[in-house]
C-alpha cells in the first residue's frame, strides 16, 4: 500500500469515526446524569439534518443550522419533561424501553412531517465535486468541517465539565445524584440540561455530516447501534473517551476494508467489541471501580 | 311486444344477477389487492407505487369503471417486510377475496409470496425487479419491471462501445444488489469485460470512500454501482471527492430525479439504463409509448406535486395490465384473468411494450430500456 493510500484510508476512517462519535457523545452525557441509555439519540442526528435542510430554504446556512440545533435541543428538553421526568421512579430498564419508544415516535413523526425522500444539506464550502489534496490523499472539504466541529465539541465539553459550575454540577449528579441534591444542585434541571445538550450536539452532528451522508427519516436506528457500540467501547460515562473509541472503530473498519471484502466490515467491528468487553468489561478507557458502582 | 320486451329484460336481469353472484361479487365491485412498501426502508419504491395505483383506480372509477363495474383497490403497507407481505397476501386472498394482487415492491417480498399466489391460483403482477420472480415461470406470477439481465447487458454493450475493458463492481447487500451483481458477473465475459474487483457494502452505508479507495488502487476503467438509495447518491459524491475520473454506471434503480438532486453536481455524467418514463417529453412524437408516458407523468405530477419515478411506473403498468385482462377476460374468474394476462400482446406501458407468453411473464424485450445519462441536472439520452 502506498503512503497516499494509507492516508486515504485514515481519512475515510476518521470521517466515519467522527459520525459515530457524535452519537456516542450524546449517549454519554445523558448516561452521566440519569444512568440510562437514550436510544433516541440517532433520531436527534436525523432531526438536525432534516430541520436545517428545511430552514436552509428560507435563510442562509449558518442561521439555519443554529436554529435547527436550538429546535432539536428544545425537543430534547421537552422529551425529558414529558416522558423521562415522570418515569424516573421506574427502573432503569423501563426508562431505556421508553427511549426506544420515543425513537419510534420521532421517526414516524419525521416520516409524517417530511416524507420518505432522502435529503442532503448543501456543502459548507465548495460543492459535491470539490476535493482537497492533502499529501496525495483527496478528501471533500466537508470532511475538514466534520473534523473541525468534532474537535470544537470535544474541547468545549472538556472545558464545560472541568471549569464551569454547571458542568461540575452535572458531573456531581453522575457521581452521586442524592449527594448532589443534598449539596443544593437541582438534579431535575441537570437532567433536563443533559437532554438538551445531547440533542443539540446530535443535531449539530446531523447538520455537519448531512452533505456527506445525506439525511433520511429512518437513519437514526443504524446510527444508534453504531454509536452504542462506540459508547461501550470507550467506557460508558466518558464523552471524550467516546470520541477516541469512535475514531478507533472508524479506522479499524476502514483498514479492514483494505484487506478483506467490505461485507465483513461489521463482523470485524463486532468481534473487536466482544474481545474488548471480555478482556476489559469497563471499556477501553473506563475504570473498573467506577463501572462497578453503576446501574449498568 | 311490450310484454316480450319486459320478459327479456327480466330474464336478462336475473341472469346477470346470477352471473354476478357466481363471481362472488355481490356488491358489483371488482376487488384488486395491492401490497406495497409504503413505509420503511423501501418506501421510495412503495410510496410512489401506492400513490400511482390509487390515482389510476380513481381515474378509472370516475370514468365509469371497467365493464360498468367499479374497482375497489385494497392497499396493504408491508413496510418491505417479507413476513408482513406473506400475511397480507393470505389476508387479501382469503378474507378480501381479491381477484388479483399487484405488488409487492421489492424482490425479496415477491419471492416470498410467489408460491402462495401460485398455490391459491391468484394472479400476481409484481413490481419487484429480480429476474427470479419470473424465472422459472410460475403460471400465476407476472412482473412489470425490466429484467436485470437486460440492464447488465445494456451496461456492457455501452462499455464495449466506449472501449472499457477493466471494471470494478460495487453493490448493496440487498436482494436487488446481489441479483444485479450476479447478472454482471454472469455476462461480463460474454462482452470481453474483466471485473477486476467486486464488492458488497451495507445498504445503509453512509460513507464509501474507503471502499472506493480500494477500487481506485485497482486502476479500473469504469465503476458499476448496483444499489438503491442512499448509496447511489453517495458513490458518485465519494468518487469525485477521491478524484476518480472514470465513468460511473448505475442500475435502473437510479430512476428518480430526486437522486440526481441528492448527488448534485456529482451526478453529472452518470450512465444508466432505464425505461423511457424519465425522458417521456424527449421521445419522438410517433413513439408507441409516448402518449401513455406523458399522460401518466402529467397526471401524477399534477396530483401529488412530486416528480415521477420509474417505480411508480411499475405500479401503473401492473394496474393497467390487470384492468386490460379484466376487460378481455371471458368472466371474472381468477383463472380467466390469468389466461387473459398471458394473452396480452403489444400493450404499451411505462416500462415498455408488454407482450406476455406462456414462457415469458415479464413480456418486455431489451428495447424496453434506453441508456440514459445526467446532463445539467436532467435525464437525457446517452449520445
Amino acid at each position: 500500500m502506498s503512503p497516499e493510500q494509507i492516508l486515504q484510508y485514515i481519512f475515510a476512517g476518521i470521517t466515519v469515526g467522527s459520525i459515530y462519535a457524535f452519537v456516542a457523545i450524546g449517549y454519554n452525557i445523558i448516561y452521566n446524569t440519569t444512568g440510562i441509555i437514550n436510544f433516541a439519540q440517532g433520531e436527534f442526528v436525523m432531526l438536525g439534518g432534516m430541520i436545517s435542510f428545511t430552514l436552509s430554504k428560507f435563510m442562509p446556512l449558518l442561521p439555519a443550522i443554529i436554529l435547527a440545533v436550538l429546535i432539536t435541543a428544545a425537543i430534547g428538553g421537552l422529551i425529558e419533561i414529558v416522558f423521562i421526568r415522570r418515569m424516573r421512579k421506574s427502573s432503569v430498564l423501563g426508562m431505556v424501553v421508553v427511549t426506544i419508544g420515543i425513537s419510534i415516535l420521532l421517526r414516524e413523526a419525521a416520516l409524517y412531517i417530511w416524507d420518505e425522500q432522502i435529503r442532503a444539506l448543501s456543502f459548507f464550502t465548495g460543492t459535491e465535486i470539490s476535493s482537497v489534496n492533502i499529501l496525495g490523499a483527496r478528501i471533500s472539504p466537508q470532511v475538514l468541517w466534520v473534523l473541525g466541529v468534532t474537535s470544537i465539541i470535544v474541547g468545549g465539553l472538556y472545558l464545560f465539565f472541568k471549569f464551569t459550575l454547571t458542568g461540575q454540577a452535572m458531573r456531581a449528579c453522575s457521581e452521586n445524584s442524592r449527594a448532589a441534591k443534598l449539596c443544593g444542585i437541582k438534579t431535575d434541571s441537570m437532567v433536563n440540561l443533559s437532554f438538551m445538550l445531547s440533542a443539540g450536539i446530535g443535531a449539530l452532528g446531523g447538520c455537519v455530516v448531512s452533505p456527506l451522508t445525506q439525511t433520511h427519516y429512518a437513519m437514526g436506528t443504524d446510527l444508534a447501534i453504531k454509536g452504542f457500540i462506540v459508547a461501550i467501547l470507550g467506557g460508558l460515562g466518558n464523552p471524550i473517551a467516546a470520541v477516541a473509541a469512535g475514531l478507533i472503530l472508524g479506522l479499524l473498519e476502514s483498514f479492514s476494508i483494505s484487506i478483506l471484502p467490505m461485507a465483513y466490515k461489521d463482523v470485524i467491528s463486532v468481534i473487536i467489541l466482544l474481545i474488548i468487553l471480555v478482556v476489559k468489561p469497563s471499556g477501553l478507557f473506563g475504570s473498573k471501580q467506577a463501572s462497578s458502582l453503576k446501574d449498568f | 311486444m311490450k310484454r316480450i320486451f319486459t320478459v327479456l329484460l327480466l330474464t336478462g336481469f336475473v341472469l346477470s344477477t346470477l352471473f354476478v353472484s357466481c363471481k362472488k361479487e355481490e356488491t358489483g365491485t371488482i376487488k384488486i389487492g395491492a401490497i406495497f412498501a409504503v413505509t420503511g426502508g423501501a418506501s421510495f419504491l412503495g410510496a410512489p407505487e401506492a400513490k400511482t395505483a390509487e390515482m389510476v383506480v380513481e381515474g378509472i372509477n370516475a370514468n365509469g369503471g371497467v365493464n360498468g363495474m367499479q374497482i375497489e383497490l385494497i392497499i396493504k403497507d408491508s413496510a418491505a417486510n417479507p413476513e408482513k407481505a406473506i400475511s397480507f397476501a393470505k389476508q387479501l386472498i382469503e378474507e378480501d377475496q381479491v381477484l388479483a394482487i399487484i405488488g409487492p415492491s421489492t424482490s425479496g417480498e415477491t419471492m416470498q409470496i410467489k408460491d402462495i399466489c401460485e398455490s391459491y391460483k391468484v394472479p400476481l403482477v409484481a413490481a419487484g425487479a429480480a429476474e427470479a420472480i419470473v424465472d422459472p415461470v410460475a403460471s400465476y406470477v407476472f412482473k412489470t419491471p425490466q429484467k436485470d439481465s437486460y440492464v447488465a447487458k445494456w451496461i456492457f454493450t455501452t462499455m464495449k462501445s466506449m472501449g472499457i475493458k477493466r471494471i470494478g463492481v460495487v453493490a448493496a447487500n440487498t436482494g436487488f444488489g446481489n441479483a444485479g451483481k450476479g447478472q454482471l458477473e454472469k455476462y461480463a465475459s460474454d462482452f470481453g469485460i474483466e471485473i477486476a474487483i467486486a464488492e458488497t457494502y451495507d445498504k445503509a452505508a453512509t460513507d464509501l470512500t474507503a471502499l472506493l479507495t480500494k477500487l481506485k488502487a485497482q486502476n479500473v476503467d469504469a465503476v458499476v454501482n448496483w444499489s438503491i438509495v442512499p448509496a447511489q447518491s453517495i458513490v458518485p459524491k465519494n468518487m469525485k471527492q477521491l478524484g476518480m475520473e472514470v465513468p460511473l454506471f448505475q442500475s435502473h434503480g437510479f430512476g428518480n430525479i430526486k437522486y440526481v438532486e441528492a448527488a448534485g453536481e456529482a451526478a453529472e455524467g452518470i450512465i444508466f439504463p432505464a425505461g423511457r418514463l424519465l425522458v417521456a417529453e424527449k421521445l419522438a412524437d410517433g413513439h408507441p409509448q409516448k402518449e401513455n408516458l406523458v399522460a401518466y407523468k402529467t397526471a401524477y405530477e399534477a396530483k401529488y406535486g412530486e416528480d415521477v419515478s420509474t417505480f411508480g411506473g411499475h405500479a401503473y403498468d401492473a394496474v393497467m395490465l390487470v384492468i386490460e385482462a379484466i376487460k378481455s377476460a371471458d368472466s371474472l374468474e381468477r383463472k380467466e384473468i390469468r389466461d387473459a394476462l398471458e394473452a396480452i400482446s403489444g400493450f404499451p406501458g411505462t416500462g415498455g411494450v408488454f407482450s406476455f407468453s406462456a414462457s415469458d411473464h415479464n413480456g418486455l424485450g431489451m428495447d424496453s430500456l434506453e441508456m440514459l445519462t445526467v446532463m445539467n441536472g436532467q435525464f437525457d439520452f446517452l449520445q
